[in-house]
């Protein structure tokens, strides 16, 4: 079945069409809409063609960690709902949650997004910890850059919290001070199936791609992550190609936000 | 004490706004999103499929499972650890009590029908939300029923009987909640729970009200169903 798939699906590349009437880099339609729960201090959903995930921030505050004492903390983990694929059982995450949460986790750890020094309340006491959790509603694939985007989105979305005596968070209380972002960080994938390349897969030719390569984005076109996915190798001329196409492709992405 | 006005001035036997509609998750057998107030509810439905582990099935009948999960960041206050706990537990349990008396799995020896609910934001009343989603989700998925399920809480505050509890009223340290799911057709009670204390006579009222608010919701259920089937394909 899988073999059939994927000879289809590479005739078509071949011809710049895919199953659904795209070209090779071209996305479906992408919305994005902000404040979509107002239990979290900053949330967002995003629709990528029938793919829907939706993210949500809370803030809180933590001591520190020791060898940080000036820094507050950040954490992303996705859960890949079983309402939102037939294949995700209920459960402590598995390897593709894990993977998801991380990669979207490095691009904005490591494009320094968070001004996490501003985190600081009371240095080696008391700072503000980003927790974001991306929750997948609807899995018609490539939910790397949805949830990338998601998680971008709902932190433009957040507003800190009021703080208590005690520093600790006031929930009854929203400010109007949004989070420090310095640097906005997308994710392109692209996927390379014989000798082609495209982007923003449906499930079924996900099922059939020998490699793919997340790629973290900035708005300063720098690339801020990196994950190679798929058991097929990929040359260096391959990956040099995947990212200027990634590239190429978050400016569009980008609009939507 | 007395409760002369509302904490969000609605009367007293007045529900939230509610907001109902079908279909919602493309990739399910059936689906639906019920809102009431600030409690958002989205209901999955997959199956009837196969059920793995095998010692859990059944060859006389399919069974229907139920999951019920708050998202991380839907709770007032803290993040909610993923994962749940004692609680979705014994939510899981009467919710699944609560909506197989509508269904008839005979014809699906050994399967199940998975129910997902998951809520993104929240405040108060998450169970009724999520059984209202989750027999609309059973209904558009195709399986035969023998009628909806409304779920709806009444309860007490201070010295009056309210309908559909709100964060404020439900942790409000005078007064109780009581959720219930109703058959619309013909007034049978499928889930019933209570904390706080109240009266035996205030809680027959409270039982009634619940009771007749129930057909409300009914019609909203029955027009998201109608809609999502005469929505004219782009």
């Amino acid at each position: 079945m899988n073999s059939e798939r994927k000879a289809h699906l590479l005739a078509a590349l071949k011809k710049n069409c895919r199953y659904d009437g795209r070209k090779p880099f071209d996305y479906r339609e992408i919305t994005v809409e902000y404040g979509i729960s107002r239990s979290a201090e900053g949330s967002a959903r995003v629709k990528i063609g029938e793919t829907e995930v939706i993210a949500g921030i809370k803030l809180e505050t933590a001591t520190p960690y020791p060898d940080r004492p000036n820094e507050g903390n950040l954490m992303v983990n996705a859960e890949l709902l079983p309402m939102s694929n037939p294949e995700f059982e209920p459960g402590p995450p598995g390897d593709q949650a894990t993977e998801l949460a991380r990669v979207v986790d490095r691009s904005i750890r490591e494009s320094k997004s968070i001004d996490v020094k501003k985190l600081c309340i009371s240095p080696g006491e008391n700072a503000w910890g980003v927790m974001i959790d991306v929750c997948s509603i609807n899995d018609a694939g490539n939910l790397f850059d949805a949830a990338a985007l998601a998680a971008l989105a709902a932190l433009k979305d957040a507003k800190f919290p009021g703080l208590t005596k005690e520093g600790k968070a006031n929930y009854e209380e929203r400010t109007k001070n949004k989070l420090p972002l310095k640097r906005e960080p997308l994710e392109v994938t692209v996927l390379k199936v014989g000798d082609q390349f495209f982007v923003d897969p449906l499930s079924d030719e996900e099922k059939v791609v020998e490699a793919r390569l997340t790629v973290g984005v900035t708005e300063k076109d720098t690339v801020c992550a990196l994950q190679k996915g798929g058991q097929s190798p990929l040359t260096l001329k391959d990956v040099d190609e995947m990212i200027k196409i990634a590239q190429k492709a978050a400016q569009k992405l980008r609009k939507a936000l | 004490m007395t409760y002369t006005k509302r904490f969000d001035g609605r009367k007293f036997d007045e529900t939230r706004p509610m907001i109902a509609k079908v279909g919602i998750i493309p990739r399910a057998d059936g689906s639906a999103m019920f809102q009431a107030g600030d409690t958002i509810a989205y209901a999955a439905v997959y199956g009837p499929r196969d059920l793995h582990p095998k010692f859990m099935q059944n060859p006389s009948t399919g069974i229907l499972r139920v999951h019920y999960n708050m998202m991380p960041f839907s709770g007032h206050g803290d993040r909610v650890r993923p994962g749940g706990g004692r609680r979705s537990k014994e939510i899981c349990m009467v919710m699944q009590n609560a909506l197989t008396p509508v269904l008839d799995l005979k014809d699906y020896p050994n399967a199940v029908v998975d129910v997902f609910i998951e809520f993104p934001q929240t405040d108060a009343g998450t169970r009724c939300a999520g059984l209202n989603a989750a027999s609309m989700a059973l209904a558009d998925a195709g399986l035969t029923m023998k009628d909806l399920v409304c779920a709806i809480a009444a309860g007490r505050v201070e010295d009056k009987v309210v309908i559909d509890l709100n964060y404020l009223e439900d942790s409000h340290e005078d007064g109780c909640d009581i959720p219930m799911a109703i058959l619309p057709s013909t007034g049978e009670v499928t889930l019933l729970q209570m904390d706080g204390e109240i009266s035996a006579e205030m809680l027959s009222d409270a039982l009634k009200l619940a009771n007749n608010t129930a057909k409300q919701i009914y019609d909203v259920q029955k027009v998201a169903l109608k809609e999502k089937f005469t929505q004219v394909k782009k």
